[in-house]
C-alpha cells in the first residue's frame, strides 16, 4: 500500500461496500436527509451572508406557513409543480427522460391562451375545460417532438426536449410583443386580461388557490393506479427496469417512448394553462419561474412515487415562497431560492448512494495480515 | 509432473466454516491440493461450492478455520492479495466491461498497471501458446459467452497464477475445444501449476481430475479419485440419492409447426454474424436441437426466431421465411408470435426472461399477460393481481421453484430455480412451438433434470421444440434429430441415434477460424 493510501485510510477508515439488496429504509430517508443537510448548508449560508440564522429560517421555512393566505400561496405553487413531476416520474421510470417539462409547460399555456384570447366568451361556460383540454394538447405536441425524433431518427430525447424549452419560450415572447400583444395595453409585451369565464375560480375565499391543485391531487392518484395496477403502465415499468425483458416481451420501445413524453407533455401543458388561467389570468413573457425544471427535483424527492411527489411539490413550493420571503425581508439576492434548490438535489443525489452502498469500517487487522502477505 | 513428497500442499483448508443469517454455506470443510494437482470440486448449486472459492480467493472471509497457502497460514483479505499469493479465478458470471476491448479490460483487471497496447502482445503470445483464440482489439459487447470466457482465462494465465480455480468452464466449448482446454490445463499442471475445477459434469472430472471433494449441503460429502468412481458412485456422492435418466419414448411426429425456408438475414451488430439460407422444419411432438459453438449465429437465430428482430421488413415477401403454425411470422411482434402460440425461453434469465427487480408474480405478467392462452391476468387493461398472484403460485409449485413464494424478487432466486420459474411459466402457457436457449446453463443436477423432463413432457404432449444448447450430452439426451450452427449456416438435422459426438463436433468446427470470419466482415462491407 502506497504512503498516501495509507495516510487516506488512517484519516478516514471507512470504505463503500454493496448492500446484498438496496435498503428500503433508505430509499425513505433519503429525501430526509437531503433536506435535514440542504436547511444546515442554508444555515451557514445565511451565517456567512451576516444575518441571523434564527430570524433567517424563521423568515424562509415557517413564515410562508403562517396564515390562511399563505397556506393557500404553498398550494398554488406547488401545483405546477406536482403536476409537471407527475407526468416527468412516469417517463423516468421508464427510462424517458424527458428534462423539457418547462417548455411543454410554456406551450400548453400558449396553446390554452389562444382559446381564451379568440373564443373565451363565445364559449361561454365550456372555456375553461376547452382550455385545459388545449393546454394538455400543447404540451404533448411539444413533447411529441423529441419523442418522433427519438422513435424515428435515435436522436437523444434529454438535448431534445432540453432545447426546445428555448424556442417554446421564444414563440411566447413573439407572441406576446407581437401578434397577441393587447392594443390597449400601453405596449406593454402582455396579451389582453381573459374575460371572467376563462379564468379558474378560486377554491377558498381570501386565497388564490385554484381548482387545479385539487386536478393535481386527483391526478397523483390517477397516475398512482396507472402505473401499479394498469398493464400500459406495467409495460413502461419493465421497459425502464430491464429493457431486453421489455423487448422478449415484446412490449413495443416506440409506444413506450410516446407514451412516456406525451403523458409528461400532457401534465406540463396542463401545469401551464393553470397558471396563467388562474393567478396570472392573461399571456405574458414569463409564464413560469422554471416550475418545469424545478419539477425534476420534486419527482426525485418523491422517490417518482405519486404520493411522496405531492408531498416533495409542497416542499420546493416552500422553497419558492421561502426565497421570497428572504429577499423581502432579509434582502437576499433572489438567486437563494435556485441555490437551495440545487443543494437539495445534490445532497439527494449523495444519499441515495448509501441505498445501493454501506460505509464499512476497514478494520485494522486486515491491514496487518496484509503487511504478512505481501 | 513435479509433484515433490518434499513440498508442502499448494492449499490447504481446514475447517472452513462460513454462517449466512438462513445458511449455513459451509461446515468445517476440509480440502487439500498438492503441487501440480488437478482437483476437482464437485457439487450441486447451493453445495457450497461458490462461498468456498471465494473464501479462497478472499472474496469473503471465513468465520472459522485455517487456509494454509504453501505451507503458511495466511488470511486473504481481498482478490488483490489473492492474486499477489498467486491465485487465479474465472469465475462463471464474467466481470468484463461491455463498451471495452478485450485488452483494456484485462488491463483493468491486471494489479500492475500496463497500457492496453503494449499488453496485446502478451494477450496474443498466451492465447496461441495455449490454443485460445482472442482477439485483443475486439471490443466485449460483441462478443458471445464462450469468446468472453476465453478473455477470463487468458486474463488469469497473464498473472502466471500457482493456483487457477476454474469454475464451471467447460459448458461453452465444442468437445474439441474442450480437448484442448484440458490439454493446456494438464499442461499448465505439469509446470508446476494447481488447478482447482469446479464442475458438475462427471465425464470430464472422471477424464481430466486427479482427485476430486464433492460437497453436499454445505458439507463435506466425500473425496474420490475419480477415475476409480463411475458416474453413478459420483452422482451419488453429489446428490445423495440415485439419479433418474430422461426417457425418450419413440414417437410419431405430426403436422410442421415450425419452419424456417432459406433463412437469411443480415446483421446491423458489425461483430455479428449473418444468417445465411437456414431451412429448419420442426414437427408436433420432437424436439430438435441445434448444436454449435456460441457466436455462430445462435444469438441472431434466436432473435430472429422469438420476434427480437423481425424478417422481411424490407422485403415483406421474405416475412414468411419463419412460419410458425403455418402463419407467415417474420413481420410479428414477439407478443404477437405468442398468440400464435410461440413459447420463449431465452439465454439470459435475469434481464431478459425476468425482470431483476420485479417479484415473481409480476414476472408471471411479463409474458403470460400475451399468451395466447387467456389467462385471465390483464382485463380491461387493469392487471389482475389475483390471477397473476395465482399463476405464479402454480409454477412455483409445478416446477418445485425453490423461493419464498410468489412475491419473492426474480434476482433473489438461484440460476436454477429462476430458469425452473421461467420454463415453467412458458409451458403453462400452453405453447404449440417451444424455443428454447441454454435450457441448463450453470444449472444444477436437480434442477437440470427437472428441466429436460418438462421439455420432454412437453414433446409428448405434441409440442414442437427447438433446443439451441451448448451442452451436446443435454442434446443427446432430449433430442430426437439434432442440426449443427457454424459461421451462421446450419447443418441438415440427423437422427440422434445416427450421430456421434466426433461427427458433430467436426460439424461445429468445419473452417471455423477466426480469420475466416474476419473475411467475412470484409465480405459484408464490400
Amino acid at each position: 500500500m502506497s504512503l498516501p493510501e495509507r495516510l487516506l485510510q488512517s484519516l478516514w477508515p471507512f470504505r463503500l461496500e454493496k448492500r446484498t439488496e438496496p435498503s428500503s429504509v433508505m430509499r425513505l430517508a433519503s429525501p430526509l436527509i437531503a433536506a435535514t443537510a440542504m436547511a444546515l448548508t442554508g444555515l451557514v449560508v445565511f451565517l456567512i451572508l451576516g444575518k441571523d440564522p434564527m430570524t433567517a429560517c424563521q423568515v424562509f421555512f415557517l413564515k410562508p406557513l403562517s396564515t390562511t393566505y399563505d397556506l393557500g400561496e404553498l398550494a398554488l405553487k406547488a401545483t405546477p409543480l406536482m403536476l409537471c413531476a407527475l407526468g416527468l416520474a412516469l417517463g423516468f421510470r421508464a427510462n424517458v427522460w424527458n428534462i423539457g417539462a418547462e417548455g411543454q409547460l410554456t406551450l400548453g399555456a400558449i396553446a390554452g391562451s389562444g382559446i381564451a384570447l379568440f373564443w373565451g366568451e363565445a364559449l361561454g361556460a365550456f372555456a375553461l375545460p376547452v382550455m385545459m383540454v388545449a393546454g394538455a394538447l400543447g404540451g404533448m405536441a411539444w413533447a411529441a417532438i423529441p419523442a418522433f425524433l427519438r422513435t424515428r431518427f435515435h436522436t437523444n430525447e434529454i438535448l431534445v426536449s432540453l432545447m426546445l424549452v428555448y424556442i417554446a419560450q421564444q414563440l411566447l415572447g413573439y407572441l406576446v410583443h407581437g401578434p397577441w400583444r393587447d392594443p390597449d395595453g400601453n405596449n406593454f409585451p402582455q396579451s389582453k386580461v381573459f374575460v371572467e369565464n376563462a379564468v379558474l375560480p378560486m377554491l377558498v375565499e381570501g386565497t388564490r388557490v385554484t381548482a387545479a391543485f385539487i386536478v393535481g391531487l386527483l391526478l397523483a392518484v390517477a397516475s398512482w393506479v396507472f402505473s401499479t395496477r394498469s398493464f400500459a403502465g406495467y409495460r413502461m415499468l419493465v421497459a425502464g427496469l430491464a429493457p431486453q425483458a421489455a423487448a422478449y416481451a415484446g412490449f413495443s420501445e416506440k409506444r413506450n417512448i410516446w407514451l412516456a413524453l406525451l403523458i409528461g407533455g400532457g401534465m406540463a401543458g396542463l401545469a401551464g394553462i393553470s397558471e396563467v388561467a388562474g393567478p396570472i389570468g392573461l399571456l405574458q413573457p414569463v409564464v413560469s419561474p422554471g416550475y418545469g425544471f424545478a419539477a425534476i427535483i420534486v419527482a426525485f424527492v418523491g422517490r417518482l412515487h405519486p404520493f411522496g411527489i405531492v408531498l416533495a411539490s409542497l416542499l420546493m413550493s416552500l422553497l419558492y415562497l421561502g426565497g421570497e420571503a428572504a429577499q423581502i425581508d432579509l434582502q437576499l439576492p433572489s438567486s437563494i431560492t435556485g441555490l437551495f434548490q440545487g443543494s437539495l438535489l445534490f445532497y439527494l443525489l449523495a444519499a441515495d448512494l448509501f441505498i445501493t452502498f454501506r460505509l464499512r469500517r476497514i478494520r485494522r487487522e486486515s491491514r496487518a495480515v496484509a503487511g504478512v502477505a505481501s | 509432473m513435479t509433484k515433490d513428497v518434499a513440498l508442502p500442499p499448494r492449499l490447504q483448508l481446514r475447517g472452513i466454516t462460513k454462517r449466512y443469517p438462513t445458511v449455513v454455506a459451509n461446515d468445517r470443510i476440509d480440502l487439500t491440493v498438492g503441487v501440480g494437482e488437478i482437483h476437482a470440486l464437485l457439487g450441486e448449486n447451493g453445495a457450497g461450492k461458490s462461498t468456498l472459492m471465494k473464501i479462497v480467493y478472499g472474496v469473503t472471509r471465513p468465520d472459522e478455520g485455517l487456509i494454509v497457502w504453501e505451507g503458511k497460514a495466511v488470511a486473504i483479505a481481498s482478490p488483490a492479495e489473492a492474486r499477489k499469493l498467486g491465485i487465479g479465478m474465472v469465475f462463471q458470471h464474467f466481470s468484463l466491461f461491455e463498451t471495452l476491448t478485450v485488452a483494456e479490460n484485462i488491463a483493468l483487471a491486471m494489479d500492475e498497471k500496463i497500457k492496453p497496447a503494449l499488453l496485446a502482445p502478451r494477450i496474443r503470445e498466451v492465447s496461441e501458446k495455449y490454443g485460445l483464440p482472442v482477439d485483443p482489439d475486439r471490443l466485449i459487447h460483441s462478443m458471445s459467452v464462450g469468446e468472453r470466457q476465453r478473455v477470463e482465462i487468458v486474463r488469469c494465465l497473464l498473472q502466471s497464477p500457482r493456483l487457477l480455480i476454474m469454475d464451471e468452464p467447460t459448458s461453452v466449448l465444442t468437445p474439441q475445444a474442450v480437448l484442448k482446454l484440458f490439454e493446456t490445463l494438464r499442461r499448465l499442471a505439469s509446470e508446476g501449476v494447481s488447478i482447482l475445477y469446479i464442475s458438475h459434469k462427471l465425464d470430464e472430472i472422471r477424464a481430466l481430475c486427479d482427485t476430486a471433494t464433492v460437497l453436499r449441503g454445505g458439507r463435506l460429502s466425500g473425496t474420490a479419485v475419480p477415475r476409480d468412481e463411475s458416474n453413478a458412485s459420483l452422482a451419488r456422492l453429489m446428490v445423495g440419492s440415485d439419479l433418474t435418466a430422461c426417457q425418450l419414448l419413440p414417437r410419431e411426429p405430426g403436422e410442421i409447426e415450425l419452419e424456417l425456408t432459406n433463412l437469411s438475414l443480415t446483421t446491423r451488430d458489425p461483430f455479428g454474424t449473418r444468417l445465411k439460407d437456414l431451412n429448419l422444419r420442426i414437427r408436433a411432438g420432437e424436439i430438435v436441437g441445434i448444436a454449435g459453438v456460441s457466436g455462430n449465429g445462435q444469438k441472431e437465430l434466436l432473435a430472429a426466431l422469438s420476434g427480437e428482430t423481425l424478417v422481411g421488413e424490407i422485403n415483406r415477401s421474405h416475412a414468411g421465411m419463419i412460419r410458425i403454425c403455418g402463419q407467415p411470422a417474420g413481420l410479428l411482434n414477439p407478443a404477437q408470435r405468442r398468440g400464435l402460440g410461440l413459447g420463449f425461453v431465452p439465454e439470459e434469465r435475469l434481464g431478459r426472461g425476468a425482470v431483476p427487480a420485479m417479484t415473481l408474480a409480476e414476472n408471471a405478467l411479463l409474458t403470460a399477460a400475451s399468451g395466447g392462452s387467456s389467462t385471465g391476468m390483464v382485463r380491461h387493461g387493469m392487471v389482475q393481481q389475483q390471477a397473476a398472484r395465482a399463476f405464479a403460485k402454480a409454477t412455483i409449485e409445478q416446477f418445485k421453484v425453490k423461493c419464498g413464494g410468489e412475491a419473492s424478487v426474480a434476482s433473489s432466486l438461484s440460476g436454477g430455480n429462476l430458469q425452473k420459474f421461467i420454463v415453467g411459466r412458458e409451458t403453462r402457457l400452453k405453447p404449440k412451438v417451444m424455443v428454447v436457449a441454454q435450457p441448463t446453463w450453470g444449472v444444477d443436477v436437480g434442477a437440470a433434470l427437472l428441466i429436460r423432463q418438462a421439455l420432454i413432457d412437453l414433446r409428448d404432449q405434441g409440442v414442437a421444440l427447438l433446443v439451441i444448447s451448448e451442452e451436446l450430452d443435454e442434446l443427446f439426451m432430449i433430442c430426437d434429430r439434432i442440426a449443427v450452427i457454424n459461421q451462421g449456416r446450419l447443418s441438415p438435422t440427423l437422427p440422434s441415434a445416427e450421430l456421434s459426438i466426433e461427427q458433430i463436433g467436426v460439424l461445429m468446427s468445419a473452417s471455423h477460424a477466426d480469420e475466416s470470419r474476419h473475411a467475412e466482415h470484409a465480405d459484408v462491407a464490400a
